[in-house]
């Protein structure tokens, strides 16, 4: 299973190398939105108050995009048809998806991170750098891991360009929360204090525990479906 | 041509869906008799009180449609046999609970607005119904997609399972990020209010017939939902049976 989901993931990350839609579309689509979040609100003072919440939600908005493309390559010329065929676990291929995920939304969280560095000019302390990490690598995973799942379940209908953000978006209500106050706290905002900051890192990591557990027991069955 | 028979009834009913149907609307009418006009009204509240004859109780079937759908769903991916039956039980129970759903929201807004002085509170409960609202209209234009009942019932039951997991972490974060600010509401927030007896004793009628007719809308519904299946499968058998009936003449 460890080599299936490694191939996946291997699978993925070159096709996203190769493809560069991530560095050509996804990521000046995110740092438009940042901008046009900034111009939106129309303060200096209300931006920076509000800068973790727009950092998460652009991530929110970019990770639909990153879903979609995921599995439309996989849908395209019907890949994950001959996957089934091979008997490809569905549990290893859900790993393997995810982790690929995960690693491009990482990226585009650390693009955007600086991005409101620079355009909003939030100020992160060294001492903040552990919790701004970690809640970076947690966010990313929780939303990587229901992307993967909820991506996968409207992957062969016809209508999901529209399904998947009504699905995807309750979801990760818990992780634009518990993401935002963490790095709200990181940027160094008076609202929430470093330990209630930990807290919320603790509620992501339960979640991205059980959407990962959740994630490798349903993705075989919910694949099955689709045939 | 072949044409489909149902078991010789052309409606959903049976004596028992009658007989529950009958309960339910001499209950709601006392419902309403009751709370419109033998009910006093609230010392402070007046006659905004009324509306939690409608409230309390489409807020509790809400809740119970979506435990019954959750259980459905449950039995549905455990079971082997059968499990077409529940998972109809299930669509036909989220179908019933968003309506109620839809019916709480708006009732609660109404009132909230009346008593609160805000038609929205951004409180832990308000926030994770509407959650749970969202969550279940996604997972009716799931079952709506194109699929067998096989298929539709493998995908639907296990997003309401997932759902089952995601509505405590929702609503659990929801509270842990309420605690965090301050009331931000008019007047208090505590709805609560004292109860005479025949108030009481109205609302618990509401509660009752509420269910009863939840119970009605379900059973129909979950026939409605296995004569389309038996349409869509005796639809192909019978074209079948035609494709073979011309070939032996020809």
């Amino acid at each position: 299973m460890r080599r299936t989901a490694a191939a996946v993931f291997r699978k993925d990350v070159l096709v996203e190398l190769r493809s560069r839609a991530l560095l050509t579309r996804v990521v000046p689509f995110a740092v438009l939105v940042l901008v046009l979040f900034a111009i939106a609100l129309d303060s200096e003072p209300l931006v920076l108050r509000a800068g973790a919440g727009l950092v998460w939600m652009t991530t929110l908005f970019s990770a639909l995009v990153v879903v979609q493309r995921s599995f439309e390559v996989e849908r395209r010329d019907g890949a994950l048809d001959v996957l089934k065929t091979l008997g490809v676990d569905g549990a290893a291929l859900f790993v393997g998806k995810a982790a690929a995920l995960i690693v491009q939304l990482l990226a585009l969280v650390v693009v955007l991170l600086a991005g409101a560095v620079v355009l909003y000019g939030v100020n992160v302390e060294p001492s903040a750098l552990v919790l701004l990490v970690t809640t970076a690598v947690l966010g990313s995973c929780g939303l990587g891991l229901v992307g993967t799942l909820y991506g996968g379940l409207v992957s062969g209908t016809s209508s999901r360009d529209t399904l998947l953000p009504l699905l995807l978006m309750p979801v990760t209500a818990p992780v634009l929360i518990g993401a935002t106050r963490a790095t709200e706290s990181a940027f160094g905002g008076d609202v929430t204090d470093a330990t209630t900051a930990w807290a919320w890192v603790g509620l992501l990591a339960v979640f991205c525990v059980l959407f990962a557990v959740a994630g490798a027991m349903s993705f075989g069955p919910l694949l099955d479906s689709d045939s | 041509m072949t044409t489909i028979t149902t078991n010789s009834s052309r409606s959903t009913g049976t004596r028992a869906t009658r007989v529950l149907g009958v309960v339910a609307i001499v209950l709601m009418t006392w419902v309403v008799v009751s709370g419109l006009f033998v009910t006093p009204a609230d010392a402070v509240q007046l006659d905004s009180v009324r509306i939690m004859y409608v409230h309390v109780p489409s807020a509790w079937i809400a809740y119970l449609a979506f435990i019954t759908t959750g259980i459905a769903s449950g039995i549905s991916v455990v079971r082997r046999h059968r499990s077409l039956g529940f998972d109809r039980v299930a669509g036909a129970s989220a179908e019933v609970g968003v309506l109620f759903m839809a019916i709480t929201l708006v009732t609660g807004s109404l009132w909230g607005r009346l008593t609160w002085g805000t038609f929205w509170q951004w409180d832990p409960r308000l926030t994770t119904t509407a959650f749970l609202f969202v969550t279940y209209v996604g997972y009716l234009a799931i079952r709506r997609l194109d699929a067998t009942p096989q298929q539709r019932a493998r995908r639907s039951s296990i997003l309401a399972l997932l759902a089952v997991l995601e509505i405590p972490l929702v609503h659990f974060s929801v509270v842990l990020w309420r605690s965090l600010h301050q009331e931000a509401s008019v007047l208090n927030t505590d709805g609560d209010v004292r109860l005479d007896g025949l108030m009481l004793f109205t609302l618990f009628s509401g509660v009752l017939a509420f269910s009863a007719a939840f119970a009605w809308f379900v059973i129909h519904r979950q026939r409605v939902a296995a004569l389309d299946d038996l349409r869509l499968t005796s639809g192909l058998d019978a074209a079948l049976v035609e494709r073979r009936a011309e070939a032996v003449t020809q």
